[in-house]
């Protein structure tokens, strides 16, 4: 249980189960093309690159624009747009929530009334209301992270030690300094903690939302080509989304280090 | 009288649960009080009267001999055994935090000659307490001892009129804890405070007060515990005793500073 793993190691064991999947991918893809030169269910790798390379490099005639990046650059601005707002919704309601009592009661059961709807369920909704533009998009990725994220907020925030609470009291503080510099900046390094747990679910409802109405962004594409049995460039377009979550995960881990040092016990 | 704190007749009761009763005090200016007595008998809620967390059910709290403000205010510095430092702050951040609440209302942060005023009265603080080399850790990076010394640091910078210590030195290693009470007999004397501690150890309590009191219920009624509460029922002057505690408390002052 409490045998240490260096970094090495780690990656090595860490890549294994991964390999052994592409293996075996690989193996049912050459003994099915064994059979049947013209399969579309599990491509080759050279199908698959081939594919991708005409979508990133090939401007689409009808549109002028190179699909690949062009679906990239707006799922990106909508999932940016949506977890951006909902960071900003989570710290600021938050933070009132978690540390005035008052708040905390009326606007409570709000939150928790949003937060448990299903998301997607609302979408006709937010269409409707909406139309079908970017707004309703970002607008599901906002009701579907905000509440889960401004819950945890202010559990962190009224977590908080009494005793810190008394001391900055005692010290001079007023409710709003308490809040600006005792609650805020304990609250940042759990914000980028929640974000990263929220960032599985923005994406599970920028794919449903692009699914459902939009002309490009890489839910769309994958949706699109479905119906032509395309997973020669399904599978990469799921690997790329992929490739960002953990890129934007990762981004987040190291921000969290770099500005919160003191989060992160006595090392450094 | 002219004490600086005085409790007249206080009861704390939560519903039947009578906690203090009966309980007063007058506490002179530039005293050193420990309170002694077992676990439940409302030395903690003493201290939450005096730190204006908690109002007495009955009773008056008078300080400088108007009324004890509801609230926790600049004038009574307090130190926890844990939780007193904020994590988020370096240790010139955490002394410096008093005059940022004081100087800018809105921002809570000064910039500036007033940042650089507040910095090197900080700074001054800080060594003060043992901490000159100290500054830029976070409280994360320190053991208790400094920590403790870092939350004493941060109370003074308000120059309190009554610092209030709850159990201070509980969590620390017996030789980090004589080195604690060497300062905090030291800074007593130099900075002319009026200290209540509360405290488990009764040695501790004898060999750092000038008068310790202990609380105790009077009577006991194996029926129903919660139907008496605890009022003082010791309270000890000591003779002062300067000259021999600050000769012990300079050398183990030094001594720490060499180290």
């Amino acid at each position: 249980m409490s045998r240490k793993i260096d970094r090495r190691k780690a990656f090595q064991l860490g890549a294994l189960p991964l390999l052994t999947l592409a293996i075996l991918y690989l193996i049912v893809a050459a003994v099915r093309h064994a059979e049947n030169p013209a399969d579309r269910i599990i491509p080759l790798p050279g199908a698959m690159a081939a594919a991708l390379w005409g979508l990133a490099t090939q401007p689409d005639p009808l549109t002028g624009s190179l699909l690949f990046w062009a679906d990239t650059a707006a799922s990106l601005q909508r999932l940016g747009l949506g977890i951006g707002i909902a960071m900003a919704m989570a710290l600021l309601v938050g933070l009132i929530i978690g540390a005035l009592p008052p708040a905390r009661a009326t606007l409570g059961p709000l939150v928790v009334g949003i937060a448990v709807i299903p998301p997607v369920a609302l979408l006709p909704i937010l269409f409707i209301v909406l139309g079908l533009g970017e707004t309703a998009k970002v607008a599901l990725i906002v009701i579907g992270v905000a509440p889960v994220m401004i819950r945890d907020l202010a559990g962190h925030v009224s977590a908080l030690p009494a005793e810190q609470i008394i001391k900055a009291q005692t010290l001079g503080a007023s409710s709003w300094q308490v809040i600006l510099r005792v609650a805020l900046p304990q609250a940042m390094p759990r914000l980028l903690q929640a974000t990263r747990l929220a960032l599985g679910p923005a994406f599970v409802f920028l794919i449903s939302a692009e699914a459902i109405a939009s002309d490009v962004g890489l839910g769309y594409r994958i949706f699109l080509v479905r119906r032509y049995l395309s997973m020669d460039v399904i599978i990469p377009y799921v690997a790329w989304i992929a490739l960002l979550a953990i890129a934007m995960d990762m981004a987040l881990v190291a921000a969290d280090r770099r500005l919160f040092p003191w989060a992160h016990g006595p090392r450094s | 009288m002219s004490a600086l704190l005085n409790i007249s007749n206080v009861w704390v009761e939560y519903g039947d649960h009578i906690v203090l009763e009966q309980l007063s005090l007058a506490i002179e200016a530039g005293s050193f009080v420990s309170i002694v007595g077992p676990s439940g008998a409302g030395k903690t809620s003493l201290l939450r009267l005096v730190l204006g967390q908690e109002r007495p059910t009955r009773g008056t709290i008078t300080l400088d001999g108007k009324p004890m403000p509801g609230e926790c205010g600049p004038d009574r510095g307090v130190v926890f055994q844990r939780y007193s430092v904020f994590p988020h702050l370096t240790a010139l951040g955490n002394v410096m935090l008093a005059r940022d609440f004081a100087g800018a209302p809105l921002l809570a942060r000064l910039f500036g000659r007033r940042r650089a005023a507040a910095r090197t009265e900080a700074l001054a603080m800080l060594a003060a307490v043992g901490l000159a080399d100290a500054a830029n850790l976070y409280p994360a990076q320190m053991s208790g001892g400094m920590q403790q010394r870092l939350a004493i640091a941060q109370a003074l910078m308000m120059r309190p009129r009554i610092l209030l210590l709850d159990e201070p030195f509980g969590a620390l290693d017996p030789g980090i804890r004589a080195d604690m009470h060497g300062l905090i007999r030291q800074l007593w004397q130099e900075q002319q405070l009026t200290i209540i501690m509360v405290t488990h150890d009764i040695r501790e309590a004898f060999t750092l007060g000038t008068r310790v009191i202990t609380l105790d219920k009077r009577r006991h009624d194996p029926h129903a515990p919660h139907r008496y509460g605890a009022t003082a029922t010791y309270d000890l002057k000591l003779k002062p005793k300067p000259a021999i505690a600050h000769a012990a408390a300079v050398a183990v002052r030094t001594g720490t500073e060499t180290t």
